[in-house]
């Protein structure tokens, strides 16, 4: 049975922007990248996934349940969310913000039991942050929060992680960290993560499969290097690429060039060596 | 695993803490039975307050007339409390309170309505009363939130604007009512809005204990609920809290309890600000121990303000509410000017 099966999903915001049509599936212990340009549909596809939006037309199952009829709690015990920023309202402490990942476990007004502790403990060390337990949110850096939205994420024990441009806010050694950690845990734990996330490159190196979505549609489903060539990237984006390989890994590394009169082409800038390299 | 004593100390049950407010509480009551024209001394007042005695004029002063005044200041502290806390819950700010949102404004309008229908008054039917503030603090409050919401978000600039802006447009419509009513009735009208927690009879305290029990109940259910939202209304839905039934709750017991306190007391402003924050400040922001902390410190907070109310002017008494104003008023400025621990929206 698949882990997640997303069957005919069409789903439109009232600004029109959403996903039309979508259908694919993410076997147990897939990790599965999802990317695309701006308001290609990513975000809303995870939304839909965590049902915080229904479909217009299709159907979606977890582990083989139609989200329709599966009750909010269930689902929060299979899927969990690390979203794309962590911002809570009032002074929480890091431990009882990594507590409420038991909330779809412990239910109602009742305290959490010792077994729910034990879980959070656990989270805050696969994370690293059991130092940071009594501390409160508001004091912490972005890329500790970020670290306990994770920490939060582990402890509602989902076999199916989703993840929201996990890197996206962070500097350069705290996105090697939450990397580290959300690959851990995908081996470790053998559940199915969906990784939604700008960074084709990282989205390459470490995905089983990857989506390319472009407005609201899916272009092309497949291994890395099979979405990963400029005969799918270039449509989707609307900008020239060029795609090489990783010397180590051998998986695509692609990079946006600037155009013929040397304004900035996509996504970053590289200079003309770089792209001579590309072709090579 | 030695990081593993820190999270029951950080998270979880504290009794200690409620037990001292529970214990100030029942200082407060003590206090402001011994406190007045006719000074009682400690233990004359527990035994007034246990015993009683038929023909006793201490006790009759106790029992009849400070001990009513009391357990109303105390109920009306609580309500507010809860509803202020209620609030800040559902819209993330601690800023949120049934006076700055103009919620008190539109209990009070409702209020005025029934006066002027001779629903209230000593002949008047207090639950009546009470319903009339409950529909207009619903009002004004529905009214608030539907103006204040940009694309389903509630940013804290809107919110205080649109809780200003009602709030005003509520309080001249008291003013109209107000204009139309007798002259014989205008006195006891400028009395009650002003905030006024001078004995009303035991219906009005049984109807306002009854609402009080049903909006702390309400809460507590929600207490885990409301603690999730504060992590953003799409992440308690992906915990698996179905967010706008739970805001819905809430906010029609904020407004109830917030309705049943004007009716009976009139407008005292700020209680809702000043007590969820002190009891945060106390115990952290975790509903589940901060419902029943709230309801405790604001009964302390408004029986003490009501004491000291009556004392500062003796024999003339101040009203409540500008004691009330005088410490909430500066809290606010301080809270909207750290922005510590809210944050906007």
């Amino acid at each position: 049975m698949n882990a997640v099966d997303v069957q005919g999903v069409t789903f439109r915001y009232r600004n029109g922007q959403g996903v039309d049509d979508v259908t694919f599936q993410a076997a147990p212990g897939e990790l599965l990248g999802i990317v695309g340009p701006n308001s290609a549909g990513k975000s809303t596809l995870l939304r839909l996934l965590s049902k915080v939006v229904a479909p217009e037309r299709g159907r979606i199952l977890i582990g083989g349940r139609d989200l329709s009829t599966l009750p909010r709690t269930a689902l929060a015990q299979r899927v969990a969310v690390v979203p794309q920023e962590f911002h809570v309202a009032f002074p929480f402490r890091v431990a009882e913000v990594v507590l409420m990942g038991r909330y779809p476990h412990a239910g109602g007004s009742a305290w959490e039991s010792d077994r729910d502790r034990a879980v959070a403990q656990a989270a805050l060390e696969a994370t690293g942050i059991p130092d940071l337990a009594a501390r409160r949110m508001d004091e912490l850096s972005g890329g500790e929060r970020q670290l306990v939205s994770i920490a939060r994420a582990l402890a509602q024990e989902a076999s199916i992680l989703l993840l929201d441009e996990p890197t996206a806010h962070l500097d350069l050694r705290h996105q090697g960290i939450v990397l580290e950690i959300l690959l851990r845990h995908h081996r470790e734990g053998q559940g199915t993560t969906i990784l939604v996330s700008h960074d084709l490159n990282l989205a390459a190196e470490h995905c089983d499969r990857l989506l390319l979505l472009a407005r609201g549609r899916i272009r092309v489903l497949g291994r890395p290097e099979e979405v990963i060539t400029e005969e799918h990237l270039v449509p989707a984006y609307g900008c020239p690429v060029t795609v090489e390989r990783h010397p180590v890994s051998g998986r695509p590394r692609v990079q946006g060039i600037l155009n013929q009169r040397g304004k900035l082409g996509t996504v970053s800038h590289h200079s003309p060596d770089a792209r001579e390299a590309g072709r090579s | 695993m030695k990081a593993g004593v820190t999270l029951p100390e950080v998270a979880g049950w504290r009794p200690v803490p409620i037990l001292c407010l529970a214990a100030l509480l029942l200082i407060g009551l003590l206090l402001s039975v011994m406190v007045g024209s006719i000074p009682v001394a400690p233990r004359e007042a527990v035994r007034a307050l246990l015993s009683g005695g038929a023909n006793d004029p201490v006790v009759a002063v106790v029992r009849q007339i400070r001990l009513p005044r009391a357990i109303l200041a105390g109920m009306v502290g609580a309500a507010l409390a809860l509803a202020g806390l209620g609030f800040q819950a559902i819209s993330r700010n601690p800023l949120a309170d049934p006076t700055v949102l103009g919620v008190s404004s539109g209990a009070s309008f409702g209020v005025v309505i029934a006066m002027l229908l001779g629903l209230a008054g000593p002949f008047g039917n207090p639950a009546v009363v009470t319903l009339f503030a409950f529909a207009g603090a619903l009002l004004a409050a529905v009214s608030v939130y539907a103006i204040a919401q940009v694309d389903g978000r509630l940013p804290i600039t809107t919110l205080l604007l649109s809780g200003v802006i009602v709030g005003l447009f509520f309080t001249s419509c008291v003013m109209l009512i107000t204009a139309l009513l007798a002259a014989n009735e205008l006195q006891g009208v400028v009395f009650w809005l002003m905030g006024n927690l001078a004995p009303t009879g035991g219906r009005t305290l049984a109807v306002l204990a009854l609402v009080l029990l049903i909006g702390a109940g309400v809460l507590a259910r929600q207490a885990a609920r409301l603690n999730l939202l504060a992590l953003g209304e799409e992440q308690a839905l992906q915990l698996g809290v179905e967010a706008e039934r739970v805001k819905r709750s809430v906010f029609v017991a904020a407004s109830l309890v917030t309705g049943a306190a004007i009716s009976a007391a009139g407008s005292i402003g700020f209680v809702g600000l000043i007590v969820p924050h002190a009891a945060r400040l106390l115990l952290g922001p975790d509903n589940r121990r901060l419902i029943p902390a709230a309801a405790l410190l604001g009964a302390a907070f408004l029986i003490l303000a009501d004491l000291v109310a009556r004392i500062v002017m003796a024999p003339a008494e101040l009203p409540v509410g500008v004691i009330t104003s005088f410490c909430g008023a500066p809290l606010f400025v301080y809270l909207l000017r750290s922005r510590r621990g809210g944050g906007s929206l």
